[in-house]
C-alpha cells in the first residue's frame, strides 16, 4: 500500500472574503512526484504555501505522516521550500547560502562541508562555493535554491514553479534534471506550475486546479486521455470541445450528425461538452468524411501543420503533418474512441 | 560633458557656501587677532576637553538610543502595506514639521519641576522627580530631534529586503530570533551604518537643546563654538579652532567606523 505522506483536509482560504480555495482534500503518496497545475489565481501556490506553513487556513487541517501540523509554524516542518524567484540570501556567498539550514541546526563543520559538496555535486555547481549571488545566472542561481533546500535532506520539497525565470531550453534541461534528482534520493516532490507540458513531462502524478477547485487528480496520461470535464481537456493539450447530446449509451449527436463513441452513463438526451483532440481529426477526401468543413488557415508549427476549419458553424482546430491548401474543401472522421464525452461544466458547479 | 555641466551650479554652490567658508575657520583657527600665525586657539582647547568628552559621550549614548529604539519600528513600517508605509512615516516626520525651539520648549513644559509629568505624577502622590536639568534631559532632547534621521535610513534598506528571503529563512529552520540576527540585521547594514553617521554627526555639535534641557551645567562643544561667536565671550579666532578641532575629531571618527564596516563587509 502507498504510502500518504501529505494530507489537506477541508481546505478552506480566504482573501479579503474571496474564497482562494474552496474546500480541498489532496493526499499526496510518498517519494512520489506530484504537480499542481493550473491557471493563475487557481490555487495552486495557496495549497503549496499551506503545505510550507506560510498561509493559514481559514478551516480545515493538514496532517504529515498523519501528524496534525495545522498550527506548526514554518521553521519547525520537514519540508523545504524553493521559491518562485529563488530567495537567495544575498549577504551570504553560495556555500553559506547552502549551509545555512544546517547551521541553524548546529550541525557539525565537517558534516556540514561534506552535505554541502554533496549537493554541490548534485545540483552541478562545485567551484562556485566563494562566489556572490549577485555574479550567478538566472540558472545558477535556481540551482543553488534547490540545493539549499535539499542540503537538509527534507522528506518533502515544494517547487514553486522554479523554473518559470529560465529560458525553454534551460528549462528543459532542468526540468530533465529535477525528475532525476527527484528519483535519486527518492523524496516527495510537490511542485507548482502552469505550464501543462512540464508537468505531463516530469510528474508521477498531476492535480489540475481552477477557481480554486481540484478538476482532477490523476497520472498524466489518464489526465491527457481521459479528461474529466472540459476544463482539464482545454487546459491539457489543445481541444476543440463542441456542445453535443447524449442520445443514448454509445451514441452522441454534434455538429448536424450522430456517432458511435465510448462513452456511457449518461443521462437520455443529456447536454454534454464533446472534446475531440486536433490531432485525432483525420482528414479524408470531402466524399469520404462524415463532416465537410473549409481550410480558413494553416500554420505551421515545426512537427505539424495547424489548420483552422470551418464546419458546421464551429471552428476545428486539426494537427496533422500534411496539410490542405486554404480554402479548400475536406472531409473529417473521427474514431469513436478519440470522441470524449462531459458533463457540462454549469451542471458540476 | 553633459554631466559635468549639470553639476556647475552646485560646485559654485559649493565654493561659495562651503570650501571658502571652510577656509576661513582653517584661517582663523591659525591667526590671532592681528593676524598672525598661532597655535595658542588650539592649544586653548585644553581648558574644554571636558565639555568635548561629554558632548562625544552625550551623542554616542543618543545614537545607540536612537539605533534600538529604530531597528524594530522601522522593520514594522516596512513590513507593513505600502499605503499605511506612507503614513506611518508621516508620523515618524511630522514632528520635523514643528520648529525646533517649539519642540525643545515643549519638553521644557513637560520635564519642568511642575511641568506636567511631574503634575500627572502628582496626583498619585509619586514624585515630584527631577526630570530636568540634568544630562538624561539633553540626551532626551537629542533622541527626541534626531531619531527620524535613524528610521529614515533604516526603512529604506529594510523595506527593499524581500518578504520572502524572509520566509526563506524560516523554512531553513530561522525562529524569529534568528531571522533578526542572521537576515534583518546584516540586510540592514548599510541603513545602519548611515542611521548611526546621521544620528550622531547632528548630536555631537548640538547646541541650545543642551542649554534649554541640560540647565547650565550640561553645555555641550556646541554651546560653547556659538558663544565664540554670539555670545559674551566674543572670540570667534578660538570659535574656529574648536569648530576644526571638532569637525577632525568626527572625521576621524566616521573613517574609523566605516573601516570597521566595510572590513565586516569582506567577511
Amino acid at each position: 500500500m502507498e504510502n500518504i505522506i501529505i494530507s489537506l483536509k477541508n481546505a478552506i482560504v480566504d482573501f479579503d472574503g474571496e474564497q482562494i480555495l474552496k474546500n480541498i482534500n489532496l493526499d499526496i503518496i510518498d517519494k512520489q512526484f506530484v504537480t499542481l497545475l493550473g491557471p493563475s489565481g487557481c490555487g495552486k501556490t495557496t495549497t503549496l504555501r499551506i503545505i510550507g506553513g506560510f498561509q493559514q487556513m481559514k478551516s480545515g487541517s493538514l496532517y504529515f505522516n498523519n501528524k496534525d501540523i495545522t498550527k506548526l509554524p514554518p521553521h519547525k516542518r520537514q519540508v523545504n521550500t524553493v521559491f518562485q524567484k529563488y530567495a537567495l540570501f544575498p549577504h551570504l556567498n553560495i556555500y553559506d547560502n547552502i549551509a545555512f539550514g544546517l547551521k541553524i541546526k548546529r550541525l557539525s563543520d565537517k558534516e556540514i562541508k561534506s552535505r554541502v559538496q554533496q549537493t554541490l555535486e548534485l545540483v552541478n555547481l562545485i567551484g562556485f562555493e566563494k562566489r556572490s549571488v549577485q555574479s550567478l545566472s538566472g540558472g545558477q542561481q535556481q540551482r543553488v535554491a534547490i540545493a539549499r533546500a535539499l542540503v537538509n535532506r527534507p522528506k518533502v520539497l515544494l517547487l514553486d514553479e522554479p523554473l518559470g525565470a529560465l529560458d525553454l531550453k534551460l528549462r528543459k534541461g532542468m526540468q530533465i534534471e529535477l525528475k532525476n534528482i527527484q528519483q535519486e534520493l527518492e523524496i516527495t516532490f510537490i511542485y507548482v506550475t502552469h505550464d501543462q507540458e512540464e508537468a505531463l513531462t516530469m510528474s508521477d502524478t498531476v492535480v489540475v486546479m481552477n477557481d480554486g477547485i481540484i478538476q482532477q487528480i490523476g497520472t498524466p496520461i489518464d489526465i491527457y486521455n481521459e479528461p474529466k470535464n472540459a476544463f482539464v481537456a482545454d487546459f491539457i493539450g489543445d481541444s476543440n470541445i463542441i456542445d453535443g447530446i447524449m442520445r443514448k449509451d454509445f451514441l452522441v449527436d454534434f455538429a448536424g450528425n450522430s456517432f458511435t463513441c465510448v462513452d456511457s452513463g449518461f443521462e437520455k438526451d443529456e447536454l454534454v461538452d464533446v472534446v475531440i483532440r486536433p490531432e485525432d481529426i483525420k482528414i479524408v477526401p470531402q466524399a469520404q468524411g462524415k463532416l465537410t468543413g473549409v481550410v480558413e488557415s494553416v500554420i505551421f508549427k515545426g512537427v505539424h501543420y495547424e489548420m483552422m476549419v470551418e464546419s458546421s458553424g464551429y471552428e476545428w482546430k486539426i494537427q496533422s503533418t500534411l496539410h490542405e491548401n486554404v480554402g479548400s474543401l475536406i472531409g473529417m472522421n473521427i474514431e469513436p474512441m478519440d470522441i470524449h464525452i462531459m458533463h457540462k461544466m454549469e451542471d458540476k458547479l | 560633458m553633459k554631466s559635468k555641466i549639470l553639476s556647475i551650479p552646485y560646485i559654485i554652490w559649493m565654493i561659495i557656501f562651503t570650501v571658502i567658508p571652510l577656509g576661513l575657520v582653517i584661517f582663523f583657527a591659525f591667526t590671532t587677532q592681528s593676524g598672525e600665525f598661532t597655535f595658542s586657539n588650539i592649544v586653548a582647547m585644553n581648558d574644554y576637553l571636558d565639555v568635548l568628552f561629554r558632548s562625544i559621550e552625550f551623542s554616542v549614548i543618543a545614537t545607540i538610543i536612537c539605533l534600538i529604539l529604530g531597528l524594530p519600528v522601522s522593520y514594522l513600517i516596512s513590513r507593513l502595506a505600502r499605503g499605511k508605509q506612507g503614513t506611518m512615516l508621516m508620523i515618524v516626520i511630522l514632528p520635523m514639521w514643528i520648529n525646533f525651539l517649539l519642540r525643545t520648549y515643549a519638553w521644557m513644559t513637560l520635564l519642568e519641576e511642575n511641568g506636567l509629568i511631574n503634575r500627572f505624577l502628582g496626583l498619585f502622590n509619586v514624585g515630584p522627580f527631577n526630570l530636568i536639568n540634568n544630562s538624561g534631559a539633553v540626551i532626551l532632547g537629542m533622541i527626541y530631534n534626531y531619531i527620524p534621521f535613524m528610521i529614515l535610513p533604516l526603512y529604506s534598506v529594510m523595506t527593499k529586503i524581500d518578504e520572502s528571503v524572509v520566509e526563506a529563512a524560516q523554512d531553513l529552520g530561522c525562529s524569529g530570533f534568528h531571522i533578526i540576527t542572521r537576515i534583518i540585521l546584516p540586510l540592514s547594514k548599510q541603513g545602519i551604518s548611515t542611521g548611526i553617521i546621521t544620528v550622531f554627526v547632528p548630536s555631537v555639535s548640538t547646541f541650545i537643546i543642551s542649554r534649554m534641557l541640560g540647565g547650565g551645567t550640561n553645555d555641550l562643544i556646541g554651546d560653547i563654538i556659538e558663544s565664540q561667536f554670539l555670545g559674551n565671550s566674543y572670540n570667534p579666532h578660538l570659535g574656529s579652532a574648536m569648530a576644526l578641532v571638532l569637525m577632525v575629531i568626527v572625521i576621524l571618527i566616521m573613517s574609523l567606523f566605516n573601516q570597521f564596516g566595510s572590513e565586516e563587509a569582506v567577511i
